[in-house]
């Protein structure tokens, strides 16, 4: 059984002190070992952005891969070496923005992991422009006159390209995020985890008391998640912002399809020429 | 000509033919897009195959599934050259042209020898045909044509009669013109139908009609050539001397699947191929679709950089990692790649060039990607590169890019053609038992803690662990990497260090892979250096010209980065080296700037075709 400390990693985080990426990396920790998942076991990939320097902060395998690719390379990752766990992580701009192809298919294709974004509504790494979920008229360093451009809604995306998962929380409330992160895991399936994770630097509008004051937790109110028409309700409401499992249905994987080759992971294949493969490969030729 | 004399000929009735012996023949098949053009030529070859002759093919098709219906866009054609001798090109002029239509006519009539026969499907040489395909009078009724041998049959007439009772529709009936014609050809070079009849069975064995309308077509079109007068003369080249062996037909692009399936094998790995459609790659994805038994996982990925960035997330996973694409893919997968090149993770990347810049000629053939994959990406960037130099020889070199993948962690460039891909020759089956392995060590957990970045002294080469082994936890990227331990480094002396680590491991597969042959005298006045598919050209023309008394030599690269370590060697034994390519001088700028004391000069060719043997010659001896 694993621990929190058997995830810490020695490299201490380079965020800026009060960050949200930091919940998300203390939810992450203490939600492995509740799913009994050891290091070696995890698999995490991000793209390029303040979030995805997080596979650098914790014990786990990873691969900091390129700006909106951390998907291509987590799916390719899962079909090859499938009884690791995958997680890819990263920001808003990286998910919903330069990679966002890969974030509609991804989601069709349903391979099982989880995608978790850390939506600050900025972009942080390059130093405070505009992202695809900025709000209409937010005054950022590259739109100092107001975003012309409506946000993209991560939730109704989701729900509208086959996402058998779609979650919503607040990286300062743990408990929660905990919880939907291990249910995201479980998941059979491609699950999203949207993550409100606030840039206390160039992001004044979307703060950590913003969110405390606005987040309202569904699943408490008696919500029905395998109700997909409420989902698109919840996501899409304005009076206060929906968080928790907003739909989660689970239907056959793309591994599922895929039994002759993925029942045992390709990695794990018998291989080699036997005389009798050499007889089919002949074959085969001819 | 009814029915009975077609199919049931009687012995007294036929014309006394006589037979003639010929070394080699050029064919070409030309017509609509949608007459079944390249069927039939695939066809010839087979049996060209089954028959022992050697051969090379050069199908050449538009790009659009069915341009309209007659124009001269619409063209498609399939040329092949077949002899009792070795040969490797697809011939540069045909013997005898079967012109569908009269824009197959006049696109392919410059192709065609003085004294040539063309047979020409006279059905369709109406006034809007002839209009469509830009002829102001009828070529078969003016002097036109007075330098050729013109066989006026109306195929399409013909065709219909030798169908008349089969229950088909009137379309169904004008497809099948392809086998009458493929079936007078048959006749003319002494052909055997047999394995047509069977792949006519076979691929049509749902509709038995269609089977019977086609057997039909063929085998009235070998007995109207049979019968007619105009074809006084039959061929026959007698089987090449190829060496003992089981001999199949193969693509570039079929010998390619091939190849990265036993590579994979020897290497005792599964592979992971990611691909999105394209031309003319897109061939390779359906042949190992079908592959799945043989431990091949193929993902048709939503674009190019997912492809290939889903091959790298499984390359880091344990398997080989293998992506396809032709220029306009492999410009969106620069940036993986070079992700690949920071990870230090095997990945091969094939691209199938063809015609550009941008779109260019997607179905035309081309050899400009070349310092595109040399130093199309950013930062210093090196990697292998290596190109097939026939179709056949794909698989070879699939066998050797799977090698230095994985023996030096690094992605390899494997830099087909359009041409090699669709073209087709002999291909003698290898032993597998005599392949040698590719070994592959992945590491397990020792003591000290685990050193991601702790190169093989010899190669250089990183260790590749595979995660999920429990104590060799780690993390690799894009970021710069601290030597051993790959951490996250902006060290200065580190980055130097790394970088030139990185080049110098390229440099080291140089004493890795086979010198370079010459193919001619290791000294003297003129080499011609050539790399990939411009090989069956510039070795017959140098063939050609050794008969007339001029001795050039020849050498062929197989391996373009690093080049073979005794290339400045040989480059230094000539006073001058010329490099005929189809791009506008590509290597020869890499030998200009490796080597600046050669004196190099190119010949230079970018129409989407290949080289003619005749180009080649008329270069050499204009600076001989
Ligand atoms: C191809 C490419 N384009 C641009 C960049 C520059 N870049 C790095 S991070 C980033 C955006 C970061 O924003 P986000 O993904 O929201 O993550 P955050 O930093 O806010 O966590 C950009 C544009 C890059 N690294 N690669
Ligand atoms: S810039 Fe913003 S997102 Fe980046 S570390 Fe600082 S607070 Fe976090």
């Amino acid at each position: 059984m694993s621990e929190v400390r058997d995830f810490v990693h020695k490299v201490v985080p380079d965020w800026c002190p009060g960050c949200g990426d930091f919940g998300l990396l203390a939810g992450l920790k203490k939600a492995l070992p509740g799913v009994e998942l050891e290091p070696n076991e995890v698999m995490l990939v991000s793209g390029i952005g303040c979030s995805s320097n997080l596979p650098g902060f914790i014990n786990t395998y990873g691969m900091h891969t390129l700006h909106g690719r951390a998907l291509p390379v987590a799916q390719g990752f899962k079909l090859a070496n499938h009884k690791m766990t995958v997680i890819a992580v990263g920001g808003d701009g990286d998910g919903y923005g330069i990679g966002v192809g890969h974030l509609v298919h991804a989601m069709r294709r349903n391979i099982d992991m989880t995608y978790i974004v850390m939506n600050n509504a900025v972009y942080g790494l390059t130093t405070g422009q505009t992202s695809p979920t900025s709000g209409l008229r937010m005054k950022t360093k590259s739109t100092p006159f107001g975003n012309p451009e409506l946000p993209i809604n991560p939730l109704t995306l989701a729900l509208g390209s086959g996402c058998s998962f779609v979650a919503r929380v607040y990286t300062g409330h743990v408990t929660q995020l905990v919880d939907v992160v291990q249910k995201a895991i479980r998941h059979q399936g491609f699950a999203l985890v949207d993550a409100f994770s606030p840039c206390v630097t160039f992001n004044k509008i979307n703060t950590h008391d913003f969110f405390k004051t606005n987040v309202k937790d569904i699943n408490k109110l008696g919500y029905d998640s395998s109700d997909i028409h409420a989902a698109f309700r919840e996501a899409a409401r304005e009076d206060y912002i929906a968080t928790g499992i907003f739909y989660q249905k689970e239907r056959p994987c793309y591994e599922a399809t895929e039994e002759e080759t993925l029942h045992v992971p390709l990695i794990d294949h018998e291989l080699g020429l036997s005389e009798e493969d050499q007889a089919q490969l002949m074959a085969e030729f001819i | 000509m009814d029915r009975k004399s077609t199919f049931e000929t009687e012995a007294e009735e036929r014309v006394r033919k006589s037979k003639a012996l010929v070394s080699a023949i050029t064919v070409r098949f030309a017509g609509d897009s949608g007459d079944g053009i390249q069927l039939a030529g695939d066809q010839f070859a087979d049996t060209t195959a089954v028959m022992g002759n050697d051969f090379a093919t050069l199908p050449d098709f538009p790009a659009e599934i069915r341009a309209p219906v007659g124009t001269l866009p619409g063209v498609s054609s399939f040329q092949i050259q077949f002899s009792d001798s070795i040969i490797f090109s697809p011939g540069d002029l045909a013997d005898v042209l079967i012109a569908m239509n009269p824009a197959a006519l006049k696109v392919n009539l410059a192709q065609v020898k003085k004294k040539g026969l063309i047979v020409v499907n006279g059905s369709v040489f109406n006034e809007p045909n002839l209009k469509k395909a830009g002829w102001k009078t009828n070529p078969l009724e003016d002097a036109t044509l007075r330098d050729f041998q013109i066989l006026n049959v109306p195929l399409s007439a013909l065709t219909q009669t030798a169908l008349k009772d089969q229950p088909l529709k009137l379309s169904e009936v004008e497809r099948c013109k392809n086998f009458f014609a493929l079936g007078m050809v048959f006749w003319l070079y002494s052909r055997s139908r047999d394995h047509t009849v069977e792949w006519i069975k076979k691929k049509f064995a749902k509709r038995p009609e269609i089977v019977n309308a086609n057997l039909r077509a063929l085998e009235a079109g070998y007995n109207y050539a049979d019968m007619t007068e105009v074809m006084p003369v039959q061929y026959e080249v007698k089987q090449a001397a190829l060496e003992p062996g089981t001999y199949r037909k193969i693509t570039g692009n079929e010998a390619t699947a091939i190849g990265f399936i036993t590579g994979a094998r020897l290497a005792n790995k599964t592979m992971f191929y990611g691909s999105y459609p394209i031309t003319p790659a897109s061939n390779i994805l359906h042949d190992l679709a079908r592959h799945k038994n043989y431990n091949v996982k193929t993902f048709q990925a939503e674009d190019e950089i997912a492809a290939c960035g889903a091959a790298i997330g499984a390359s880091f996973g344990g398997e080989l990692g293998v992506t396809a694409t032709s220029g306009p893919g492999l410009c969106l997968k620069a940036e993986s790649v070079n992700l690949a090149v920071m990870a230090e993770l095997p990945l091969v990347v094939i691209d199938v060039q063809r015609a550009g810049p941008s779109t260019g000629m997607p179905t035309k053939t081309e050899q400009a990607d070349l310092l595109q994959v040399m130093f199309g990406r950013n930062g210093e960037s090196p990697i292998a590169v290596v190109a097939p130099k026939t179709p056949s020889d794909c698989f070879q070199m699939a066998l050797e890019a799977v090698r230095i993948a994985l023996k030096y962690m690094t992605p390899v460039v494997f830099l087909s053609e359009g041409n090699i891909a669709n073209a087709a020759e002999p291909w003698k089956l290898p032993e597998l038992d005599r392949l040698p392995k590719i070994e592959v060590n992945h590491p397990s957990a020792g003591k000290g803690p685990f050193l991601p970045y702790a190169r093989h002294p010899e190669t250089l080469a990183r260790p590749w662990e595979v995660p999920g082994t429990r104590g060799l936890e780690h993390r690799i990227g894009g970021l710069a990497k601290a030597d051993l331990t790959g951490n996250v480094s902006y060290d200065p002396e580190n980055n130097q260090r790394m970088v030139e680590f990185r080049a110098r491991k390229i440099a080291r597969i140089a004493n890795d892979i086979p010198e370079a042959t010459i193919d001619g005298p290791e000294s003297g006045r003129l080499l011609i250096l050539g790399w990939g598919g411009t090989y069956g050209v510039i070795y017959e023309a140098v063939r050609n010209l050794k008969r007339e008394g001029i001795t050039v030599s020849h050498v062929h690269l197989n391996y373009l980065n690093p080049f073979p370590k005794n290339l400045e060697k040989i480059l230094g034994q000539f006073e001058h080296v010329l490099i005929p390519e189809l791009n506008m001088g590509q290597l020869l700028f890499l030998i200009r700037a490796r080597y600046p004391k050669v004196n190099a000069s190119g010949l230079n060719k970018v129409q989407g075709q290949p080289f003619q043997t005749k180009e080649i010659e008329e270069k050499i001896k204009s600076i001989w």
